[in-house]
């Protein structure tokens, strides 16, 4: 496995901490799906999770975004604890895509983008049917932005085409640029590349690439290895719930045990990366 | 043999018959049409007390006309199929005149039959009728359909469209008017059956979409006309009190539903006590009202009356909401059931005896005055352009201001970033959860808001009524409301008016059937639910979300988001 990471270097990882997981622990009855899991996510990183099918990347995911609440451990941002309410999370500074596409499948592209300024404006019923000049200007600067964000994704063409009737990779393009219209500090990725082609695979990098240019930590959840030995500054592979190895990708790429968890393990284990289960 | 094999074979043989005979369609469609006005000017019944008047030749009167007015119609989609438009299916259309035309002859000779002693006074128009109206049918099935292109739709001048509006509402103002004088209950059913068979046939036929097209282009010219003419109403009436009052019903329930449809169409919350919100603010209205009943000492102005039956309704809204928002779909369901069950009760019971002395019990508060404002009394007839305008014509215009009110909260509430919200909450909750949408805090607006409209309408309810009692908020009013919005179209306006004006006015025009009022109502809305699960009006995004394959529909809404970018 050799793997080229000329696209990678270069770039300055800032000092503060974005997120930090700590010991952070998911319970669902017997079954420890996430066992004492600690992660630090710095200004301008990308870090990447690995792990075998069921190894509880996507339920730590859902501890960090509030939509479970942790049994133990503690997750915080910028250095405040973050509430176990997915609202306040996102108010807070991290957004989300989703590992199966969770577009509003019957709004135009620009209205999902739209959707995730809302946490972001503050025009409620009585402006919004008086129509009072902070709404028409809120209204245009939501309208604007959301623009502005599709034309980074790619998608500037395709304002109001229904979501569901985007191509696949561009149904992923889309989820993050309405992730981005969060405002967020840290964006977290579940499996932002599953189901496309090589060059899809390749914009979606140097899409991340750009974003965190802009000063966003992102975390990615992703099987494809190449891609993740490419993008990301650290790796994290999780393997039954806990981390097994940490380390530069160069590191966790050599690394025996990895190897081993995905090919020689027997993994049996829980089916977890079902999102309703809560 | 099973049934798709049976279906099967009915699609084998269609498709063969129209291989060898469809080119004769058209003609079909001509000569039908030809017929059927042919017997509009045929004697139908030798006597001249059924239906009206319709023994004479060569004077067509009630249901005469109606059938060339079928027979008109079947012609235009018989020259129609023979020039071939692509954003036109004649086709679906002359099935479904011609569909209508037969059950309509048939209605018409049984009414005939029923109405005298038997078939044997029918005379020749109705069986030449019949001829016509299976030709029309049969040239319907003869045409294969059509996958309607709707990028082809011809674009006229923004004059042309807006004249195309004011006349198309002109001539409903014209039929309402006409609908309403009918005072022959079997003519008013073949009438309302006229009226169903000429739309559905050109709904199906891909005219109504094109209409709608021509609306959203000129949405504003559209509601003023809408307006001008709802306002024109009264004037059509010369003084008379009777389709007035009906009038009045309609409004009130029509203004009732459509806060219903911003909690369940906008929201997509099952609201089954919306009706105790209306009973809030007609009790409000009641207590603060001038009546020697009323229980309140305070008598403000009307105008704080309004306000308090808003506030207190609402304040009832986030009451009930709160707690029972953080369930969804069936329990919220039933928590607002038991509500409004308790509010009935409450009512009932709140005497002086049970507790303390607010409603009156049973008995209600009666003898509530009629308003007054600036001593201009809505109890008395005022002369306007010659026209006496009575007591129900001043609440009409007071309750005509009521609606455009909730119209426009409504509107403007569904294209904000509220209304996005609650679209994101239909489509899929936890997401919009997870992309900052306060669901909760969205769901109990859509609560607070609905319940305060409904309250505003109730207090001028309580007024239009002059007595208010605990029987006239049973949960079957509920359903009613919530018929409505299911008929009419959920998510949109114009749905909402015409389910609303469906519900009031049919009963009261088909005094005969009434026992049979809630059986009709029932098979109705199960038709519906099994043909048109999103309405007769139903909103672009609603229609997608129930019919998730319909790539037609897909790419119908397509286009009209991309027209409105333009």
């Amino acid at each position: 496995m050799t793997v080229t990471e000329t696209e990678n270097q270069g770039h300055h990882v800032g000092d503060k901490v974005v997120l930090e997981a700590s010991d952070v622990t998911m319970r669902f009855g017997g079954l420890t799906a996430v066992d004492t899991v600690s992660m630090q996510v710095r200004e301008g990183e990308i870090v990447g999770l690995i792990g075998p099918n069921g190894a509880g990347k996507t339920t730590f995911f859902n501890c960090l975004t509030g939509l479970y609440i942790p049994t133990e451990g503690r997750v915080t941002l910028n250095g405040a604890q973050l509430p176990p309410k997915p609202l306040k999370v996102v108010r807070a500074g991290m957004a989300r895509t989703f590992q199966n596409i969770r577009l509003f499948a019957n709004m135009t592209a620009l209205e999902n983008v739209m959707v995730g300024r809302y946490c972001r404006t503050s025009s409620m019923a009585l402006t919004s049917i008086l129509r009072g000049p902070k709404f028409r200007r809120e209204e245009k600067a939501t309208r604007a932005r959301a623009q502005e964000l599709l034309e980074y994704v790619g998608l500037g063409r395709s304002t109001e085409v229904l979501a569901r009737n985007l191509p696949y990779g561009d149904q992923r393009r889309l989820e993050i640029a309405r992730a981005l219209a969060t405002d967020p500090q840290l964006l977290l990725l579940d499996e932002p590349t599953a189901g496309m082609n090589p060059r899809e695979t390749e914009e979606t990098m140097q899409l991340i690439f750009k974003i965190r240019e802009s000063g966003l930590a992102v975390v990615v959840i992703e099987h494809d290895m190449r891609f993740i030995f490419t993008l990301c500054d650290r790796v994290l592979c999780l393997v039954r719930g806990s981390v097994l190895v940490e380390g530069t990708p160069a590191e966790v790429q050599s690394d025996p045990r990895v190897i081993e968890a995905y090919i020689g393990g027997d993994d049996t284990d829980e089916d977890e990366d079902e999102e309703e289960h809560a | 043999m099973s049934t798709s094999t049976l279906s099967e074979r009915r699609d084998d043989v269609l498709h063969a018959l129209r291989e060898k005979y469809g080119p004769l369609a058209p003609f079909l469609a001509i000569a039908g049409g030809a017929v059927l006005v042919v017997s509009g000017l045929l004697s139908w019944s030798h006597i001249d007390r059924v239906l009206q008047n319709i023994s004479v030749r060569f004077w067509p009167a009630g249901i005469q006309i109606y059938a060339m007015v079928l027979g008109v119609v079947a012609l235009v989609l018989g020259v129609l199929l023979l020039r071939k438009t692509p954003w036109l299916d004649p086709g679906r259309g002359l099935r479904a005149t011609g569909t209508a035309a037969v059950v309509f002859v048939a209605m018409a000779l049984l009414a005939i039959g029923v109405t005298t002693d038997g078939l044997i006074n029918a005379n020749e128009g109705g069986w030449v009728a019949l001829v016509g109206a299976v030709l029309v049918v049969a040239a319907g099935y003869l045409t294969a359909p059509v996958d309607l292109d709707v990028h082809a739709w011809p674009r006229l001048s923004s004059t042309l469209e807006i004249v195309i509006i004011v006349v198309a509402l002109a001539a409903l103002l014209f039929l309402t008017a006409y609908t309403l004088d009918m005072d022959d209950s079997w003519t008013f059913f073949l009438l309302i059956l006229t009226i169903l068979g000429v739309v559905v046939a050109l709904l199906t036929a891909g005219f109504g979409e094109y209409i709608g097209f021509i609306g959203q282009n000129n949405r504003r010219p559209l509601v003023l006309a809408a307006f001008l003419v709802a306002f024109l109403f009264p004037f059509t009436q010369g003084g008379s009190s009777a389709n007035m009052s009906i009038a009045v019903q309609i409004l009130i329930f029509a203004a009732t539903a459509l806060g219903l449809n911003i909690v369940v169409g906008l929201a997509g919350l099952l609201d089954l006590g919306y009706i105790a919100f209306l009973g809030t603010g007609a009790y409000v209205g009641a207590m603060l009202s001038n009546s020697a009943f009323a229980t309140v000492g305070w008598k403000p102005p009307f105008f704080v009356v309004m306000l308090c039956g808003m506030v207190v309704a609402s304040i009832f809204g986030l009451v009930i909401g709160s707690p029972t928002l953080r369930v969804s779909g069936d329990y919220l369901a039933i928590v607002t059931l038991g509500f409004g069950e308790i509010f009935r009760l409450a009512m009932f019971n709140l005497d002086g005896n049970t507790g303390p002395d607010l409603t009156n019990g049973p008995n209600g508060i009666p003898g509530i005055p009629d308003l007054n404002f600036f001593g201009f009394d809505f109890g008395e007839t005022h002369t306007l352009a010659g026209v006496p305008l009575g007591r129900f014509s001043n609440y009409y215009f007071l309750l005509l201001l009521l609606i455009g009110v909730v119209i426009l909260v409504f509107a403007r509430l569904n294209d904000s970033r509220i209304g996005r919200g609650w679209v994101a909450i239909r489509e899929d909750e936890r997401a919009a959860e997870a992309m900052g949408v306060n669901v909760f805090g969205l769901k109990l607006l859509a609560f607070a808001v609905g319940a305060s409209l409904a309250g505003l309408a109730g207090t001028i309810k309580a007024h239009q009524d002059t007595s208010v009692t605990p029987d006239q908020y049973i949960f079957l009013e509920s359903a009613f409301l919530l018929a409505a919005v299911v008929l009419g179209g959920m998510g949109t306006v114009a749905g909402v008016l015409v389910g609303a004006t469906i519900l009031k006015l049919l009963p009261e025009k088909l005094r005969e059937v009434n026992e049979y009022r809630l059986m009709a109502f029932g098979l109705l809305l199960v038709l519906m639910m099994r043909f048109r699960p999103e309405g007769l009006v139903p909103s672009k995004r609603r229609q997608l979300e129930f019919h998730e394959e319909d790539e037609h529909l897909v790419d119908l809404a397509q286009t009209e988001h991309l027209e409105e970018a333009k």
